[in-house]
């Protein structure tokens, strides 16, 4: 095996790679691309998909994602506070979905940062329900503790703004989540290519959660696969273990080596 | 419902203090190197937006679109999302110039029973459409908060996403309509120019210029999710109307904070009463504003309505549109024919039945403007699928206003 499981509460997955669904032009695209990155995990939102179960041929989205490949994920984007959000977890229950949710709660729909306060009460709730709880917080590490201390399964900060393509630009903080965590982190929000993944992983962090960088892509395909080798890359390199950096050069002929001789 | 905080300043403040005239000279003095300046504002101004739109920067269309087509990309992904109108009534207390409602039109009116208005909401969904604008003139015996509560109830359960277009309303006569479900609220400004609004609102309470501009605002603190806002171009200078949609937008989206913005900038349209427009945008000043509301607030929904025709449509959906709507009638009972057994015309206050000689042409009820684009949903569904875009229909589930 190239990598190590992740394992998220009772479950495995052979592929670090999480992958979100929005954006693509087409189901299709999406479908191909998921395929590509032999991702093992999807988030969707659920106000996207149809939850009445009479397979409304207009919100289609979930006949396009395979629940023997992929454990379905689904989100709670578009919930403000924390009742909104669980009301919409029990929904998608109700539906039919895995008990599992990507907790999400933005009042702000401009950046779409992470509601702390709301985040926390609403996994509370759901862990007590017997959820599986994924929540998206911003990297702050208090807020991290807190939420596995009331039983998130992960926590999943975010490197940038969701869909910004910014990069770690949380780098320093999720250094301090990684080095407190007791579950799995995910790097979730704000990874707009490869090397962020993979340094993401070469940080240490258990996987990445990609979207807008695959989807709005002219080939969400072949980028999804250049995903899916950056972040084996990373998960690997963090396996073996990184070199030390130095602040000068180290040559690799020792200077000292005649001492040796 | 969302719990909003009432906003403690207003819009209205901050609009008597906005350089209107000076941003509108500096545009139109805007040299290349000032506007390639902009293009490249990581965050840019009120000003950077003024000198976006300027005649210079129309010379570099080409580049604009393709850093509008890009960010667009990024923040909303290849998607469009559609919507319908739905019209509830057609009467007014108001005289707006040019307006097909305007009190004093004799045009047929009507207002839907609920029942007529869920069989309307039916055949929309039966189209694809869970994303509807409930649209009404301003009239408060015909078009009362209690029957607009009424509709939204019955229409929740069919249609998840509902927003209002109605006569501005205190924050108290909201919260009724957002509890029963509702989640967005448009109002257009119409015109920024106080001079045009006051000569082109001659009668009714819209002839306030301020009430309406905090409109939005009264609506945020009654808790609805999203707010829409606009300029109606052709009643004056485009330009101004411009820069002022872009500061209102601004202001909004600091002190509404939880609130989702959407612009529009719909052009005026032939209707009953006919007028004439004053300093017209092109198509390509539309395209090049379009362009330039997206750089300025990358982050905010643009519309597109049925106003335009076809062609420009298409071309405009990969450069900033996020929301269109499709099929579109804009009159009661457009589309399935309910209400017209009770077409009438109104003096007054006072309905007065149709004669006999009226009734040969009275099949429905008079629209407020003509459409441009009248080709049905499913084709323009296509349409966006063949330019690499999905078309979505459902963006938000009903357990989200319960």
């Amino acid at each position: 095996m190239a990598v190590a499981p992740l394992k998220i509460a009772d479950r495995e997955f052979a592929s670090r790679l999480i992958l979100g669904t929005g954006k693509f032009a087409s189901p299709e695209l999406m479908r191909d691309a998921l395929e590509a990155s032999e991702t093992e995990m999807v988030t969707v939102a659920l106000r996207r998909a149809d939850l009445s179960g009479e397979k409304d041929p207009f919100a289609n989205i979930l006949e396009f994602i395979d629940p023997e490949k992929y454990l379905l994920l689904p989100n709670t984007s578009g919930a403000m506070n924390a009742e909104e959000a669980v009301r919409l977890a029990r929904l998608a229950v109700a539906a039919g979905l895995p008990k599992w949710v990507k907790l999400e709660i933005h009042p702000d729909p401009r950046y779409l940062l992470p509601d702390p306060v709301e985040t926390l009460a609403a996994a509370e709730q759901l862990v007590q329900e017997g959820f599986t709880v994924l929540p998206y917080i911003n990297a702050d590490p208090v807020i991290a503790k807190r939420l596995q201390e009331v039983g998130c399964a992960t926590v999943m900060p975010l490197g940038a703004p969701i869909g910004s393509n910014g990069g770690l630009q949380t780098r320093d903080q999720i250094r301090i989540i990684l080095d407190q965590a007791t579950v799995p982190v995910v790097v979730d929000a704000g990874i707009g290519a490869p090397s962020h993944a993979a340094e993401a992983m070469e940080l240490g962090a258990d996987a990445a959660l990609v979207n807008t960088a695959i989807a709005v892509n002219d080939d969400p395909c072949r980028m999804a696969r250049a995903f899916a080798q950056a972040v084996e890359a990373g998960r690997m390199a963090y396996e073996i273990g990184l070199g030390a950096t130095h602040a000068t050069a180290q040559a690799t002929s020792p200077l000292t080596a005649f001492l040796d001789e | 419902m969302p719990h909003h905080q009432p906003v403690e300043s207003s819009f209205v403040d901050s609009f008597a203090a906005l350089p209107l005239g000076a941003l509108r000279a500096h545009s139109l003095r805007t040299t290349e190197e000032e506007f390639q300046k902009s293009l490249g504002a990581a965050q840019p101004s009120l000003e950077d937006f003024a000198q976006l739109i300027s005649p210079a920067g129309a010379d570099q269309l080409e580049t604009l679109a393709g850093h509008s087509k890009a960010l667009t990309q990024q923040r909303f992904g290849r998607a469009i999302r559609l919507f319908a109108p739905l019209y509830l009534s057609n009467e007014c207390i108001n005289n707006c110039a040019y307006c097909g409602f305007s009190r004093d039109n004799p045009i047929l009116r009507v207002t839907l029973e609920p029942e007529e208005v869920m069989a309307e909401a039916q055949a929309l969904a039966e189209q694809g459409f869970r994303n509807v604008l409930l649209v009404a003139g301003e009239h408060p015996k015909f078009v009362s908060n209690g029957y607009v509560e009424q509709c939204i109830r019955i229409l929740h359960e069919t249609l998840p996403s509902l927003s209002l277009e109605l006569g501005p309303l205190e924050t108290d006569a909201y919260q009724p309509l957002v509890t029963a479900g509702a989640e967005g609220l448009v109002v257009y400004q119409e015109t920024y120019d106080r001079n045009a609004y006051r000569v082109h609102h001659t009668a009714g309470p819209k002839k306030d210029f301020d009430w309406r501009l905090a409109t939005p605002e009264r609506a945020y603190a009654a808790g609805f999710r999203r707010l829409g806002i606009g300029a109606l171009f052709g009643l004056s200078d485009w330009r101004t109307e411009a820069i002022a949609l872009a500061a209102h937008a601004e202001w909004l989206l600091k002190h509404c904070w939880k609130a989702q913005l959407t612009l529009s900038l719909p052009r005026l349209r032939p209707c009953a009463g006919s007028f004439d427009p004053i300093d017209p945008i092109s198509d390509r000043d539309l395209t090049q504003l379009i362009c330039a509301l997206r750089l300025f607030l990358p982050d905010v929904g643009i519309v597109l309505s049925t106003r335009e025709p076809a062609t420009l449509r298409n071309g405009l959906i990969p450069l900033g549109v996020t929301l269109m709507s499709a099929g579109s009638h804009t009159e009661p009972g457009g589309y399935t024919g309910a209400g017209s057994d009770k077409l009438h015309k109104t003096e007054r206050g006072k309905m007065i039945a149709l004669t006999e000689q009226s009734s040969e042409w009275a099949t429905g009820a008079t629209g407020q403007f003509d459409i441009a684009d009248e080709r049905s949903p499913e084709i323009i569904a296509q349409q966006i699928i063949s330019l690499g875009y999905e078309p979505v229909w459902k963006d938000w589930d009903a357990a989200l206003t319960p």
